[in-house]
């Protein structure tokens, strides 16, 4: 017990390089793997010439925004022009310490937990960091002192307020069940078989959950902020070379962070039936780190399919969209979950309950609206304010 | 000096340079993000505390939703090129500044003072660190009732923006 | 750390938020001094809930915030709409109650 603090700060530090290395590669392997996907889905190759299969096109990539200038426009707001893309990447490194990874490893007699810090309220670090990311989006945008950025960062701060809701909420159905905020708590909960996983017992708190972090993400069909034929880029339009890279990266960063948790929370974290418990001490734990690895890029793979099936949404259905379906489907859930538990105490009919009553909300809230649009209603939607204040301003 | 001490010392400093950053800078943009470095060092002070759960929340309602929509309004009123001239009032200038130590002052005398011979100051702190579970019990017990006003309060909030656009919005539609 | 140095700190939060009220008059700073002042208070009542062993003062905290977060939302709003009909949000400039 003596020398143990000095074991967890080096294994502490030793589990924190290979994390924020291993999130650097997967950042590299994801854009290849998103233009490689990208090809296979339109029927063309993608880069295919630097290195096998176009493996190392990240890597030139790189070496093109390194030695590119460094170009800062006149006009712009020069501190924060400067800051904007660290916000936004920083929060993504540092959401990243609570998520478990695997099991646990023997080494030396010592146990060491796959995740670099499992504290009480593990989630809502996630939520609290994760919520962060949006200064970098909006402060580079005002940064950039332009037109396009500025709508681009006015859209992505109004859209990532209107979706941390639903993020939030549908979590909450599973913290009910398991008691605890601990990731690690919630991955150990679920057991190893795919039916003991949370997505099905807590269905449209998935969907919710996971369509509220594609807009978290920016990720096409959300990627309002930096809409290529309306805002030239949005956001990250006069950023060039390195400054350019860490907003992409930063990106991709949080693909892969957002895909972390959904396994962690929804999918069964590390366990799979007859894999985990192979192997010795040591073999175990590597085994279910690998399980973790394979299901977050599997959901990775989800991000990039959907990118290429769904097209952009316009900004009210985006409004629409959250506020009228995510939010009341992820707050039925909340709802049903917890008089089914205390009543019944079954996942089976917590499972059921919770699709029936989303079908039930869905099908109200559609039929209310279909109810309300008859007459062609030339007052625009939801989104009053953005547009008439901007013109009152002009 | 032990870590706690230093720890305080650090968040303290950065909470309070960061306030006086706040009304001191000219855009309120800056301001803005001076306010939310100081309510992450809040938040770093509140784990000190062992308030794990209020520095999450901290983080959350404060640095993730609040300050979002403060930009997001000086975003879309561009109030940069608008309100530097006159962004200080110089007739109340010097009252302001002595009222405010005198009131710093007086907080001060009684954080010292007053406390000395209560419950409060004698019992030294306990190293607990409250969870999660705590509040919920008390939050869903003993404070029931408050707990369920500010739910209504948070609705009221809600009926008085959606009016307050509301209008706005016919009046224009009016006038077009 | 005893209880005085948190409750010192907060003192000094809430002046800087007093002083941040009276002198600035962007309708916008005020209200972040707003914010201020009722994070000092924050600050002062987790202070108070460790040294007392309890977990009321964060109860309260929870409170506080709740309370906040409806006011910007009410204040933001009024800023904007007073800024569509008079065009500043300078608060000595807005000191006549007709719209």
């Amino acid at each position: 017990m003596e020398n143990f603090p000095l074991v967890l700060i080096i294994s502490s530090i030793v589990k924190i390089l290979i994390i924020v290395h291993l999130l650097l590669i997967g950042v590299m392997i994801m854009i290849w793997a998103e233009r490689r996907v990208s090809g296979w889905m339109q029927d063309r190759l993608g880069p295919n010439r630097v290195g096998p299969q176009g493996l190392l096109q990240p890597v030139a990539d790189g070496l093109k925004f390194l030695f590119k200038e460094d170009l800062i426009p006149d006009h712009v707001d020069k501190p924060l022009y400067v800051m904007a893309p660290a916000m936004l990447l920083v929060p993504a490194l540092v959401a990243v310490a609570v998520v478990p990874f695997g099991s646990a490893i023997t080494v030396f007699g010592h146990e060491i937990p796959l995740q670099i810090a499992d504290i009480n309220i593990g989630i809502l670090y996630i939520l609290a960091i994760t919520s962060l990311g949006v200064y970098g989006v909006v402060l580079g945008a005002w940064a950039s002192n332009n037109k396009y950025s500025l709508l681009g960062g006015l859209r992505s701060s109004a859209q990532m307020i209107s979706y941390e809701l639903t993020l939030g909420l549908g979590i909450i159905g599973i913290l009910m069940l398991t008691s605890s905020l601990s990731l690690r708590t919630i991955a150990v909960e679920q057991g190893a078989y795919p039916w003991q996983w949370n997505f099905l017992i807590h269905f449209p708190a998935f969907l919710a959950f996971t369509t509220a972090m594609f807009a978290e993400t920016n990720r096409l069909p959300f990627d309002l902020a930096e809409a290529e034929q309306e805002l030239v880029a949005g956001y990250h339009t006069e950023y060039s070379s390195m400054k350019f890279a860490m907003f992409f990266m930063a990106e991709y960063m949080n693909m892969i962070v957002g895909s972390a948790v959904t396994v962690t929370l929804f999918l069964g974290g590390w366990h799979f039936f007859g894999l985990e418990n192979m192997g010795g001490p040591v073999w175990s734990g590597l085994i279910s780190f690998g399980i973790f690895f394979v299901k977050t890029a599997i959901f990775l793979f989800v991000f990039i399919w959907v990118r290429w099936t769904l097209p952009r949404f316009r900004y009210d259905q985006l409004m629409n969209f959250g506020w009228k379906f995510l939010l009341p489907v992820a707050l039925t859930s909340i709802v049903v979950t917890g008089i089914l538990w205390i009543t019944t105490n079954s996942r089976l009919i917590v499972g059921i309950g919770n699709v029936v009553s989303a079908f039930i909300v869905v099908s109200i809230v559609a039929s209310l609206l279909v109810m309300k649009t008859p007459k062609p209603a030339i007052q625009d939607s939801d989104n009053r304010l953005t547009p008439s204040a901007l013109d009152a301003i002009e | 000096m032990n870590a706690e001490q230093i720890l305080f010392i650090l968040f303290g400093a950065v909470s309070l340079i960061g306030a006086i950053a706040v009304i001191s800078f000219r855009h309120p943009i800056y301001s803005a993000l001076s306010l939310i470095v100081t309510f992450f060092a809040q938040a770093g002070l509140f784990v000190l505390l062992g308030a794990h759960f209020v520095a999450a929340v901290q983080v959350i309602v404060y640095a993730g939703a609040i300050m979002v929509l403060f930009l997001f309004v000086i975003m879309l009123l561009n109030l940069g090129t608008l309100s530097v001239k006159g962004a200080i009032g110089t007739k109340l200038k010097g009252f302001a500044i002595i009222l405010g130590i005198l009131l710093a002052a007086e907080g001060i005398y009684i954080a010292m003072n007053a406390l000395n011979d209560t419950a409060v100051a004698s019992a030294e702190p306990a190293a607990i660190t409250t969870t999660t579970y705590d509040i919920g019990e008390l939050l869903f017990s003993k404070y029931l009732l408050p707990f369920e006003v500010t739910s209504l309060i948070l609705l009221a909030a809600l009926i008085g923006v959606i009016v307050l656009v509301k209008r706005d919005s016919q009046e224009e539609n009016q006038n077009r | 750390m005893s209880l005085e140095y948190y409750l010192v700190l907060s003192a000094l939060l809430f002046t800087t938020g007093v002083i941040g009220v009276l002198i600035r008059r962007n309708a916008i700073i005020i209200f972040m001094c707003i914010e201020l002042m009722l994070n000092a208070a924050n600050l002062a009542f987790v202070a108070i809930s460790r040294s007392l062993g309890e977990a009321t003062g964060q109860v309260f905290v929870f409170f506080v915030m709740t309370v906040a977060a409806a006011e910007v939302a009410i204040g933001l709003a009024i800023i904007v709409s007073v800024f569509k009909h008079r065009q500043t949000i300078n608060v000595d400039e807005v000191n006549s109650l007709k719209g």
